[in-house]
């Protein structure tokens, strides 16, 4: 295709794109360099039946229009990044110098918001993903060997929880083990514990969003599975099966391999997308027990107490600086694949 | 040949049974619990006693005289005027389908045809686009977009949602079109058809079944996206999903939750109507990039 026609192809698409991705990442950063102004404050004598006092209060025309003039705030520099809101510099600094041991360290890191959301993102990612594998594959395996009739069904069941959508399903999920919904309800009556609730205990939320991340990914590790398996060599299935080779020592030696390169490709856009979670935070209202980073960018944005774009713009830059190191390994595998492609 | 080869243990016939029947359970029972719960009152679907209340439906009896009550749905859709909601839902899924499949065939085609270094370079750019959090990228938004007084309106989440859409679009639909043999369009341009006219003329007709795949991840990408459409959109042009939000933050009376059950109900409707039609598409779909690596 021609450079000329090519480019006029693709414009409209790139257009986009540089709009509403490349330019946001940019004013991502820049706003991350700046800091809401501070209030103006003037001194008011406010005088009654007792005498005069002076009063600090704040003057709002003034302020309105100091943010007229500079939407953007005050510059900070690099500021926002090292605060007690995001890299806490300081704080983590204190804590190594007064902490008893590692573990003294952690928790006192746990506590800084930053670090919390990223201890919650990495865990739920470096958890959900493997499972999401391992659940994705056996469902795979059994709907696989079912008789033809009903895998049709299966497959439609199957699909629900992936299609639907992230905010509703932790809701239907949320509603359920609730201490009021019926398997929550259930559970504190078998396990005689009133206490026993998701709200009360962070441990249980956590598992309990990872259940969700899990019971939400698995569709999509067992489709792509379900795919592979139809592509397995007969032939190799059955050379090995007149070696003697037992149903696992196949599925082990001949059905694995083969799933290999499925498992790289879930894996990767797993690591992605989880790497995002954010809906169901919202819908478990777990943010008192865990956050996630996209949950603190979030909250920045469109909390209660205003909005600090400030400070979303350092969480989102670091953000985007952890999504590019997992990203890192897809890269180069797609880049081998096209090199071997070419060649 | 081996049907005695193949046959399985009747152990081993049971444990694959017990598992697949666990899976389906799993992923089918909650909807149709919420499905079920949502015609009952909150004292039933959210009973603290007894389960089986959600089931005989004791407190709905009680609060209604029937053992159903459509009392959710009512609130929900004509109290809170879900259905404007659902409206703007349709306006903007409709909107962000068209759009992104016009720009993504065009641009999808080019990268298939081109060949050359730099398409390849795009599509790695689009790799690193789709990666990229979708709150990232809204917050980058919103200060500008306030500025400029385009915060709000239901065009503005259209483009961007069309935006963070092509990444994907472009890969499938790109993939889709490595499939259409080159000849077709090549000897077209022989017998003296421009690139365009052979993309209008011969691409388009064969192109269905790849657009009508890419198209449905496009819906359920519009569809399901809470993040945009909950920072981007002002109260009154509020789309489903984050109506439903917005129930659970400000009601805290009773059986006020039930309007967000039968809202998620409803909301839920359209997707089991489109995998019943489409799970043909959906599998390829899911399937045509991992296959291909």
């Amino acid at each position: 295709m021609k450079n000329r026609t090519f480019f006029w192809f693709i414009l409209p698409s790139l257009i986009t794109m540089l709009l509403f991705i490349a330019l946001p990442i940019v004013s991502v950063f820049v706003q991350s360099l700046y800091v809401e102004h501070k209030a103006v404050l003037i001194e008011v004598e406010n005088c009654g039946p007792f005498g005069c006092t002076q009063e600090v209060q704040v003057d709002v025309a003034e302020t309105a229009k100091l943010k007229e003039a500079r939407p953007l705030g005050q510059f900070n520099g690099f500021g926002t990044y090292t605060n007690r809101n995001h890299l806490a510099f300081a704080e983590i600094g204190e804590a190594w110098q007064s902490s008893t041991g590692v573990r003294d360290l952690l928790s006192k890191a746990l506590n800084l918001p930053f670090y919390r959301a990223l201890a919650f993102t990495l865990t739920y990612t470096f958890v959900v993903t493997p499972l999401v594998l391992v659940l994705g594959f056996f469902i795979a395996l059994g709907v696989n060997s079912l008789p033809k009739r009903i895998k049709g069904p299966t497959i439609f069941v199957s699909l629900l929880p992936m299609i639907v959508t992230p905010l509703i399903g932790s809701l239907i999920l949320f509603w359920m083990i609730d201490a009021q919904g019926v398997l929550g309800a259930t559970l504190q009556q078998i396990f005689d514990d009133p206490s026993l609730s998701l709200k009360a205990s962070p441990k249980l939320t956590w598992i309990m969003l990872m259940v969700y991340g899990v019971w939400h990914s698995a569709p999509f590790a067992f489709i792509v599975f379900y795919a592979g398996l139809q592509t397995v060599p007969a032939d190799t299935l059955e050379a090995a099966m007149i070696d003697g080779a037992s149903r696992w020592e196949r599925t082990r030696y001949v059905v694995l391999p083969h799933l290999m390169p499925l498992t790289v490709f879930i894996a990767l856009i797993q690591l992605m997308d989880n790497f995002r979670v954010f809906e169901p935070i919202v819908g478990f209202s777990a943010q008192a027990s865990a956050t996630s980073l996209s949950w603190i960018i979030f909250n920045d944005l469109a909390g209660s107490e205003g909005q600090f774009f400030g400070s979303a713009g350092a969480t989102s830059v670091l953000t985007i600086i952890g999504i590019s190191i997992l990203l890192i390994p897809v890269l180069i595998r797609t880049w081998r694949d096209f090199n071997r492609k070419v060649v | 040949m081996s049907d005695i080869a193949h046959r399985r243990s009747p152990a081993l016939n049971a444990v694959i049974w017990g598992f697949v029947a666990i899976w389906i359970i799993a992923a089918g029972f909650p909807f149709l619990w919420t499905l079920w719960g949502s015609f009952k009152v909150q004292g039933d679907f959210f009973s603290k006693a007894d389960w089986t209340n959600a089931v005989t439906g004791v407190r709905t009896q009680l609060e209604t005289g029937g053992a159903f009550t459509g009392k959710g749905y009512f609130g929900a859709w004509i109290t809170n005027e879900f259905w404007v909601a659902a409206l703007n839902t349709g306006i903007v899924v409709v909107s962000v389908v068209v759009i992104s499949l016009t720009l993504g065939t065009l641009g999808g085609y080019a990268l298939a045809r081109s060949g050359k270094k730099y398409a390849f370079y795009l599509l790695m750019l689009a790799l690193v686009f789709r990666a990229m959090p979708h709150i990232t990228l809204v917050s980058g938004y919103l200060l500008p977009f306030f500025e400029w007084n385009l915060w709000g309106h239901l065009p503005t989440a259209i483009i961007v949602m069309v935006a963070i859409n092509q990444p994907f679009t472009l890969w499938m639909l790109h993939s889709f079109f490595l499939n259409i043999p080159k000849d077709l369009d090549e000897s077209a341009m022989v017998d003296g058809c421009t690139r365009f006219q052979a993309f209008r003329h011969v691409i388009v007709p064969v192109m269905w079944p790849g657009v009508v795949t890419t198209g449905l991840f496009s819906f359920l990408l519009a569809y399901n996206d809470f993040t945009v459409t909950a920072t981007l959109l002002s109260q009154a042009n509020q789309t489903m999903v984050p109506k439903i939000a917005s129930f659970l933050g400000t009601t805290q009376t009773e059986g006020n939750v039930m309007f967000a059950v039968a809202a998620v109900v409803s909301a839920t409707a359209p997707l089991f109507v489109l995998v019943l039609f489409f799970q043909r598409q959906i599998v390829s779909g899911l399937t045509a990039g991992a296959v291909k690596g």
